[in-house]
């Protein structure tokens, strides 16, 4: 199981990588396995503004279809339109190339007190 | 359905053993994944794979005048089922709905055992033992007898590793005999398209066989898989695809009701072939690239107005597109109407085909 260093991490399994005040977002290796086989990503409309834990966007699996949330307060402003072709890329490299959305944070600190990657290590074991 | 009420299937511990992710369905916690569905169902079609049935049930029928009584109560004739074979049928109520689908096994003249659906087992009992002739005997032996179906095109040759001495049956014909004391049901049968066969045998005896099956080459597989499998040959899946509010003539199984027969429902079912249907049983598939189609979606024409929902849908293994099943207005069945699916607010377009969804090439 992956869980790099220096992301942070919802309860939701869905990881956020702080650059300035643009976060990128995805889901965590932890939560491509349970999925498995993810066949359709329905991305979020660039521009969109939203609240923290608000349903942004949906991961599907063969078998069922997850909502994605957004794990802070602020505005879309890019979507990995890749993997409207390839969405397996979200199973391969959950981490890197199969990011979701990146996000225009409103309040840095709402980053800060997500989970960081020690306590998400320990939250998916329990 | 609560925890108390959920059965294990005897295969349990091994499908955990195997790998498997368990999920409650139909009343029973079975194996719904191993590694992957895409990959299981990947296996059936190209080699071969093994499913575990378990939570099926089993009854046995017999006595004097079995056959007369079974042409009463289930919708095809039972007349044409040699000793040796087995018929696929249905449990109609009295409105011609389905209450069940159904695999009959001959296994004399007046020795029938009947495969129910997992969630009907006591239903179906209850029905069957309400219409019983007198001088019949009928048992529920679900709890005595596992399952499993190995399905693909290696199916065969797994079938030869473990028997080597045995003759796998033709199609839809059966064999029983005793292993050890223990008594062994095979037939040629399946949910999956691919040549394959069911086999069942002791509870006791169970998992050694599957494990015997895995070894042989048989990938274990699970619901997940099942269901993509059967949807591409457009199998129907009782309780979504069909219903006690729907005849086997709108699912568009009629070739399995022997309608010069007199069993419960049929006059329904005459009068509908008159009259007409109503609505059909079609097949839908995308013709655009979209999210993948689900059960209880909605159907829509292009001006807007709603025709009805998905009964059954998913993203195709196989063919790597939506497909979904639906009884849409006779008008609205033809082959080539266009239609949307609405998938939480958006439309995706999507087409009537022609059945089955997948065939071997």
């Amino acid at each position: 199981m992956i869980v790099p260093e220096n992301f942070r991490y919802t309860s939701d399994h869905e990881w956020i990588l702080l650059e300035g005040d643009v976060a990128t977002v995805g889901i965590t290796d932890h939560a491509q396995e349970e999925l498995t086989d993810i066949v359709f990503v329905e991305l979020p409309e660039v521009g969109r503004e939203c609240e923290a834990e608000e349903a942004i966007a949906v991961v599907e699996s063969v078998k069922a279809a997850s909502d994605i949330y957004s794990p802070v307060a602020g505005e879309i402003v890019e979507a990995n339109e890749e993997l409207e072709g390839e969405p397996a890329l979200v199973n391969i490299d959950p981490h890197a190339k199969g990011w979701i959305f990146k996000i225009k944070v409103s309040n840095v600190a709402e980053v800060e007190a997500l989970m960081d990657a020690a306590a998400y290590a320990e939250f998916i074991v329990v | 359905m609560n925890e108390q009420t959920i059965q294990q299937t005897p295969l349990a511990d091994l499908h955990v053993e195997l790998g498997a992710k368990m999920i409650p369905f139909a009343g029973w916690n079975m194996p719904v994944q191993y590694t992957s569905i895409i990959d299981e169902h990947t296996a059936v079609r190209e080699a071969a794979g093994i499913f575990d049935i378990s939570h099926m049930g089993q009854f046995f029928l017999s006595g004097n005048g079995a056959e007369e009584w079974l042409n009463g109560i289930l919708a095809n004739d039972v007349k044409k089922l040699a000793i040796g074979e087995a018929q696929y049928t249905f449990m109609l109520n009295e409105e011609g709905g389905v209450i069940d689908d159904l695999i009959i096994y001959r296994f004399g003249d007046d020795q029938i055992f009947l495969v129910v659906n997992a969630s009907m087992i006591d239903e179906d009992f209850a029905w069957l033992n309400k219409h019983l002739a007198d001088g019949l005997i009928l048992t529920n032996e679900s709890d005595d007898w596992v399952g499993m179906a190995v399905q693909g095109p290696d199916s065969s040759a797994a079938y030869a590793k473990l028997f080597p001495d045995r003759e796998l049956p033709k199609r839809n014909g059966i064999d029983t005999w005793e292993e050890n004391g223990e008594k062994c049901i095979v037939c040629r049968t399946g949910y999956t398209g691919e040549d394959g066969f069911e086999f069942f045998s002791s509870v006791t005896t169970g998992s050694a066989w599957f494990q015997k099956f895995v070894d042989a080459g048989a990938k274990s597989c699970g619901l997940g898989a099942r269901d993509t499998l059967r949807l591409e040959v457009c199998y129907p899946l009782n309780g979504s695809d069909l219903s006690p509010k729907r005849t086997p003539l709108q699912a568009g199984l009629g070739f399995f009701c022997s309608l010069d027969t007199d069993f419960i429902g049929a006059d329904v079912l005459r009068k509908q072939k008159e009259e007409g249907l109503g609505e059909r049983l079609v097949a839908i598939k995308y013709t655009v690239k979209g999210a993948p189609p689900r059960a209880h979606y909605g159907i829509f024409t292009k001006e807007g107005e709603e025709l009805g929902e998905l009964s059954s849908g998913a993203m195709s293994p196989s063919l790597k597109e939506g497909i979904a099943m639906a009884y849409l207005p006779v008008d609205f069945a033809k082959i080539g109407t266009i239609v949307d699916i609405d998938v939480r607010g958006r439309r995706y377009e999507a087409q009537v085909v022609k059945k089955p969804f997948y065939e071997k090439s």
